[in-house]
């Protein structure tokens, strides 16, 4: 007789079915594209727009669901839900940047488009995870196919760099998550999450060493994908070589991702061994805050200037970690403020960009507002949402997870927090005073024949403001979402029925 | 039988001979010939914990373990032959064209 | 300890059977060693070039897509032990599982990575 039960695994079609179109699209990219001109890629581009769309409309009917999938493999509810419509809406984004971007860089459109699909399907299954290993397949399909992405300008040297740079240190960070998993599995004796839950949650384990080394070992694999300091040193050169697309990719996706996974296991299932792990990421968040914000005030790179800013709001990010569970919804809440506030400054930063170098020094954006009022004023939005200056979206998540934090005890780390928020105005504000009150610069060529590129400016300047004017409902959706995830315990291993 | 404990301080010594690899070889490919090491140190780890619970996760996580391990190396080295191609170097202190 | 012995018993007669062989080659064996003798064999053609060359790397790709899908192919080992039992739902999973692989196959294909030339 077999050693497991057929009828046991629960066969759940619809929670995975946005998975299911994202590969199938992903297939049908690569075997439509092979024989398209790389200068003609943009064909492959709109149907990947759509097939992510198709995927979002899917997405949206889990929302409400409740349970576990695949013998528990997936967990279906409105946590998983919400991650996988911000990635699937930072994808999109992603494409309207690259539509032009990729023809005119001559990058190959089967392979980019294709890649790109296969990454947001790793994230999804990293937003969805309902085991530990479900976990680490959807970080390595999201990574391995981030590492492609970040080197797909082959004859580009920075390009090359960036590639290998991120594989390196991305698969040794691999090594101390798995590792970890490793670790954890022995302690607990299931890689499943909600039993996992449930062996810490009875207080049997106490602090085994296998368990306190196996998070140890996580936090180090999580630290480095989303780029949290002292394990930060490869995004700054990744995010500068690599084409400006992916680069927001990897600074919104990968992030979004990483830290759906990070909250879900940490937040949730480790929630009640908080006693270890949460003082470590007290010392990561303000290292992370601190390194980040300083080292970007240097900057003269507009994209290394936002990955150093990517790492602080990684440190924002943490610093809700460490203040624990109540600060979990407004986490949820700053992410998705930041992912399309990066996004749109992201996009201004491809406006400017012309094939090789120019465009992408902090002095290329010197007078930008007088020939590109409209422009100017985007990336203006975008600079003060990053500052957290009120109204935009970037000012409620920070204020959302500075209270948090303070309701519950944490003043030293929102003193620091604050205290680095006012560091970041200075770079911010560089680069807006060099935009309205410098001469010089570049030129933006060609903006009315990027219609892709413009509709992702002007879209994620209305959401950052949207976000930030009216957010009841976004705080509303994102405390159902962390609720969904860490409520109820009881229920947290109950089957869906198919 | 052969102790848990023998099995995984064999196999925290392997993961720990990788990371040291990867710290102190400048040579792209022994880097990650290093890291390999790791995973397998890893894969090491997953059969002990799984054999001694009489668990099959810990097999069966193995095996996509060695699988992601294959697209890792396949991905790895077109990219390691991308910069050869490039730069006609696999040493790691040579790729200094981005510095803060 | 028992189910082992067959195992020991196998390992032992090859030993000796491989040992005794080289012992006899060792012995009678005529030994006239020359220069062409010393050369790295290459399959029987005359050596060319430094074994440190530089190859095409064309034997890389090669290499690697042998490496993907001989890996792929691990998952289908347990699938061919339980076939029985999965019935209908596990042949048609298998079957989605290769179809997947073959997309990939057919892409190296279209791109050229099979040709030689």
């Amino acid at each position: 007789m077999s050693p497991f039960n057929l009828a046991a695994i629960n066969f759940v079609w619809l929670p995975i079915l946005p998975l299911v179109v994202v590969t199938v699209a992903a297939m049908a990219v690569l075997l439509a594209g092979v024989r398209v001109d790389d200068s003609e890629s943009e064909g492959l581009g709109l149907l990947t727009l759509a097939s992510l769309a198709v995927a979002f409309v899917f997405t949206l009917g889990i929302l409400g669901q409740y349970g576990v999938a695949f013998a528990g493999a997936i967990s279906v509810d409105s946590f998983s839900a919400f991650f996988e419509l911000v990635i699937l809406i930072a994808a999109m984004f992603t494409v309207m940047m690259s539509l032009d971007y990729a023809a005119e860089n001559r990058i190959p459109g089967a392979e980019y488009y294709s890649l790109l699909l296969f990454s947001v399907l790793g994230m999804m299954l990293m937003a969805a995870a309902g085991d530990l290993i479900v976990i680490f397949l959807g970080l390595e399909t999201m990574s391995i196919t981030v590492y492609v992405l970040a080197g797909i300008m082959r004859r580009n040297a920075k390009s090359n760099e960036a590639a290998i740079k991120y594989f390196l240190l991305g698969a040794f960070s691999t090594g101390f998550l798995l590792y970890g998993i490793a670790l954890v599995y022995g302690a607990t004796g299931t890689i499943k999450l909600g039993p996992i839950h449930d062996a810490l949650a009875s207080g049997a384990m106490g602090s085994n060493p296998l368990l306190l080394a196996g998070i140890g070992m996580m936090v180090i694999g999580f630290g480095f994908k989303v780029a949290a300091v002292p394990f930060h040193m490869w995004a700054p050169d990744v995010y500068e070589g690599a084409p400006t697309p992916v680069t927001a990719f990897m600074a919104v996706g990968v992030k979004l991702a990483a830290f759906a996974a990070f909250i879900r296991v940490f937040m949730v299932d480790f929630a009640s061994v908080g006693a270890h792990w949460q003082t470590v990421l007290w010392v990561i968040a303000a290292l992370t805050m601190t390194g980040g914000n300083l080292i970007a005030v240097v900057q003269t790179n507009i994209k290394r200037m936002l990955a150093y800013s990517a790492i602080a709001h990684a440190g924002y990010l943490l610093l809700g970690m460490a203040a624990g569970v109540r600060s979990g919804p407004a986490i949820l809440y700053y992410l998705l403020g930041y992912t399309f506030t990066n996004l749109g400054a992201f996009s201004v930063v491809i406006a400017l960009e012309r094939r090789g170098e120019a465009g992408n020094q902090i002095s290329d954006f010197r007078g930008l507002a007088a020939r590109q009022p409209l422009l100017a004023g985007a990336m203006a939005i975008f600079l003060l949402s990053l500052t957290g200056v009120p109204p935009m979206a970037g000012f409620v998540g920070k204020f959302y997870i500075f209270s948090e934090a303070l309701h519950q005890g944490y003043v030293g780390l929102v003193i620091i927090a604050v205290l680095n928020s006012v560091v970041s105005a200075y770079y911010y504000f560089y680069v807006l005073v060099a935009m309205y009150m410098q001469e010089g610069g570049v030129e933006v060529e060609r903006l009315s024949a990027r219609p892709a590129l413009v509709a992702a400016v002007g879209l994620a300047a209305l959401a950052t403001i949207l976000i930030g004017v009216y957010p009841q409902p976004y705080i509303a959706s994102a405390a159902n979402a962390f609720h969904s995830a860490s409520g109820a315990e009881g229920s947290h291993s109950a089957a869906l029925e198919p | 039988m052969i102790p848990l404990t023998y099995m995984m301080s064999l196999s925290a010594i392997i993961f720990a001979i990788g990371v040291a690899g990867v710290i102190i070889r400048r040579n792209i490919l022994v880097m990650f010939m290093s890291i390999e090491l790791m995973l397998n140190a890893v894969n090491l780890a997953f059969i002990a914990i799984g054999s001694r619970l009489g668990s099959m996760d810990g097999q069966v996580i193995v095996f996509f373990v060695m699988t992601v391990a294959a697209a890792e190396a396949a991905v790895g080295l077109g990219i390691i032959i991308s910069i050869f191609r490039n730069r006609e170097t696999v040493h790691a202190d040579d790729l200094t064209l981005m510095r803060w | 300890m028992t189910t082992w012995y067959p195992v020991a018993v196998t390992l032992l007669v090859a030993g000796v059977i491989v040992g005794v062989m080289c012992t006899i080659n060792m012995l009678i064996g005529p030994k006239r060693p020359g220069a062409i003798k010393s050369e790295a064999f290459e399959c029987g053609n005359p050596p060319s070039g430094s074994a440190w060359g530089r190859f095409s790397v064309r034997f890389y790709l090669t290499a690697i897509l042998f490496l993907i899908f001989d890996v792929e192919v691990i998952f289908l080992y347990p699938w061919a032990v339980e076939l029985r039992y999965l019935g209908m739902f596990g042949f048609v999973e298998a079957l989605i599982f290769i179809a997947i692989l073959c997309v990939g196959l057919l892409y190296a294909w279209q791109r050229g990575a099979l040709d030689w030339d």
